[in-house]
């Protein structure tokens, strides 16, 4: 066992009996997040698949104050805590908000970019299962090309994902890390890390999603297990504008044995309709944004 | 000693709002509003006013802001206009839902498209049904009481509250404004407590997700659905009629002006005919009667400050001896007449009132409205309904119809 695994604090803040879906990757992230973050706390909460994981009133699992606020406005919903818990003299609070890629990505943008403009000092992460997963597997602004959903149900999404590193990035802002449920440790320590750093920051979370992605619910460790391996999804942490690779990315950046796309798709029921052509272009995609940043990486 | 200054309708706003000294402002920009918004932000950096501004980047995230702060337990405010406020519609409704005393000043402008920066009240009237309170101002004096009414009223029954008034006509013009003592003002709001906490040491979740019945909590305990939680705002709204007029009262003992609560009454007192409207236009309709008393004829104002809650008791008491009603109002609700109009005659509906209410729409974009305009249209108004021609029409004022 990892020595690390020692060092997780042990409580638990989210009680049995949440309502998310067999082998959801949100549950294991913010199982985490909250270990790494402790009860001083607050979290807001659009309405998304975290707002079912908090459960129906009047019962929750989850022991963090939450408040759930209406799409568009999740990051201003955290700047108005921010603003109170300065005026009432209380900045020992860290405040958290949690989006989904929606309400990051896409209808999220306009009071996330104002908030990270401002430097706000609050952690954004966004839990990006790469669709709006909550209304049934809708296309979003951070579904990969090729993936099937209910909204792209024939010919697939045509366009790429959006590169929302690279929007925060443009923010320069004091932090920036990706994490992915399938290694916890790595996601615990950039919680721990960016809870003691002050101004806005922003960490992205790989979300595998049984339903929407069209795996078993036992494989969600495995699918984020593989979008690392194939570099589809980087192990990153940006600070002062210094990109590091961390985990296996950086293991994978200095050996070069990354597993080609293929072995992440063809796992997937939502890539069944993809073309060759498709797969070489996201094979393409994946490897031009590897390059990136392992050519920027500061390890 | 208060002291007499002359200032527009928006530095009256804002000198308001420091006085209840709010712990967060924030506000987007939108003309005619955004004095308050310049004021205000020059109070925070002077230490005039010790709040948080938080400078959004939209009317959305300002009234976001809001919510949240007010729910952590900051009194807070905000202001806008037109297309600003209907950028907002989606939290007026959450702030209500959310039961916080949030105060909002709504400059009134005219909706777009075509775009007016100018006057009407189709912004703040057509967000009727969110679940804020709205009171209209006719001056700047009773902007700046208003406003500190506002948190006492909002503050008490736990739903947050506008204060509506004319563009340019009120916030760009200049009056003689008494400026209340910052202490008495003190006296009169006590400090903001709200009815939930967003607080580590006592965790929840706030506003998840309810179904359609009556839920047990854990302890066994059934609790509110949301058709208890709608139910109740409705009732609290019908308990506001009576804080509105308390908290007059009360203002009226300290500070020595009195805007009637609810309604005002000007020249009623023998008269059969009623003029009614909301903010400047009805106050412009004081000087119609004027004019028109001194032909002898028995006229008198009703104005109207509260719009929601709707005082229909009063109005059926103010209108008890009508013969004929003339509504002016500065909107309309299209495919079927001014929204005012409606309101009354809905609430005269088994009064035992059966004078016809005659429905006027003017100065909508701004469209100036003077006295002699107002006059006219009462004296024709007058004509026809000698004449039995009345009921359901509707005039646009000051119009061309070709």
């Amino acid at each position: 066992m990892h020595e690390n695994l020692f060092k997780i604090n042990e409580k638990e803040y989210i009680l049995p009996g949440s309502r998310a879906c067999q082998g959801c990757g949100l549950s294991i992230a913010y199982r985490y997040i909250l270990k790494a973050l402790r009860e001083n706390t607050i979290v807001a909460i659009p309405p998304s698949c975290l707002c079912v994981l908090h459960g129906l009133y009047p019962n929750t699992s989850v022991t963090v104050p939450a408040l759930n606020i209406t799409f568009a406005g999740n990051a201003a919903s955290a700047s108005g805590i921010v603003a109170a818990l300065t005026a009432l003299n209380r900045p020992d609070i860290t405040v958290l908000a949690l989006s989904g890629d929606g309400g990051t990505y896409d209808i999220g943008i306009q009071s996330l970019s104002g908030a990270a403009e401002r430097n706000t000092d609050f952690i954004f992460a966004c839990y990006d299962n790469e669709a709006y997963m909550n209304t049934g597997t809708q296309r979003s602004g951070a579904t990969p090309m090729g993936a099937v959903t209910t909204t792209t149900p024939v010919l697939t999404k045509k366009d790429h994902k959006k590169d929302f590193i690279r929007i925060m990035e443009a923010h320069n802002i004091p932090y920036i890390a990706t994490v992915s449920p399938a290694y916890p440790i790595d996601l615990y320590e950039k919680f721990v890390k960016a809870k003691r750093i002050k101004g806005t920051r922003y960490i992205q979370i790989d979300t595998p999603c049984p339903p929407g992605w069209g795996y078993p619910a036992k494989d969600t460790v495995k699918i984020g297990k593989l979008a690392v391996e194939t570099g589809i999804f980087p192990l990153l942490e940006i600070e002062d504008g210094k990109l590091r690779l961390t985990g296996r990315s950086n293991t994978l950046s200095v050996k070069g044995k990354r597993m080609p796309i293929i072995h992440y798709v063809e796992r997937q029921m939502r890539f069944r309709k993809m073309s060759i052509e498709q797969l070489n272009q996201l094979q393409s995609w994946v490897d031009k944004r590897w390059n990136d940043f392992t050519n920027r990486a500061d390890n | 000693m208060s002291e007499i200054r002359i200032i527009t309708g928006n530095e009256a706003a804002a000198l308001a709002v420091t006085l209840c000294e709010p712990k967060v402002v924030a506000a987007y920009p939108i003309t005619p509003q955004t004095k308050i918004s310049e004021l205000l932000s020059m109070y925070v950096e002077t230490g005039t006013l010790k709040a948080e501004y938080v400078r959004v980047e939209s009317e959305h995230s300002a009234l976001t802001v809001l919510i949240s702060a007010s729910t952590v337990g900051a009194r807070v405010f905000t202001a806008t206009s037109s297309n600003g406020l209907l950028y907002m519609h989606e939290q007026l409704h959450w702030a209500a839902g959310s039961r916080l005393p949030i105060v909002m000043c709504c400059v009134n402008r005219g909706v777009g498209a075509p775009w007016s920066i100018f006057n009407d009240q189709q912004d703040s009237m057509s967000q009727r049904d969110t679940g804020w309170i709205q009171l209209y101002c006719r001056d700047n004096q009773e902007i700046i009481d208003t406003v500190i009414q506002a948190y006492r009223i909002a503050e008490q029954v736990y739903i947050p509250t506008m204060v509506c008034y004319d563009g340019f006509v009120l916030s760009h013009t200049m009056m003689p404004v008494e400026i209340p003592e910052a202490a008495q003002v003190k006296n009169f709001l006590p400090p903001y407590r709200p009815h939930t906490f967003l607080d580590p040491e006592r965790p929840r979740t706030i506003n998840p997700v309810f179904f359609p019945w009556r839920r047990e909590n854990a302890e066994g305990v059934l609790c509110d659905g949301y058709m208890e939680m709608r139910y109740k705002l409705q009732r609290d709204f019908d308990t506001s009629l009576e804080v509105i007029e308390d908290v007059n009262v009360q203002y009226t003992d300290l500070f020595g002006r009195n805007y009637g609560g609810l309604i005002w009454e000007y020249q009623t007192g023998d008269a059969d005919i009623f003029v009614t409207g909301m903010g400047s236009i009805a106050q412009e309709a004081t000087l119609a009667v004027d004019a028109l008393r001194e032909e002898g004829i028995k006229i008198g104002v009703v104005g109207i400050r509260s719009f929601r809650p709707f005082p229909k008791e009063k109005l059926i008491h103010a209108f008890s001896r009508a013969r004929i009603i003339i509504v002016f109002q500065k909107a309309i609700s299209y495919g079927n007449e001014g929204g005012l109009s409606t309101e009354v005659k809905a609430a005269l509906y088994g009064s035992g009132i059966d004078a016809p209410v005659h429905d006027y729409i003017a100065g909508l974009g701004g469209r100036d409205v003077k006295t002699r305009e107002l006059i006219a249209a009462i004296r024709d108004t007058l004509e026809r309904s000698g004449g039995g021609d009345c009921k359901n029409k509707t005039t646009w004022l000051n119009c061309h119809r070709g």
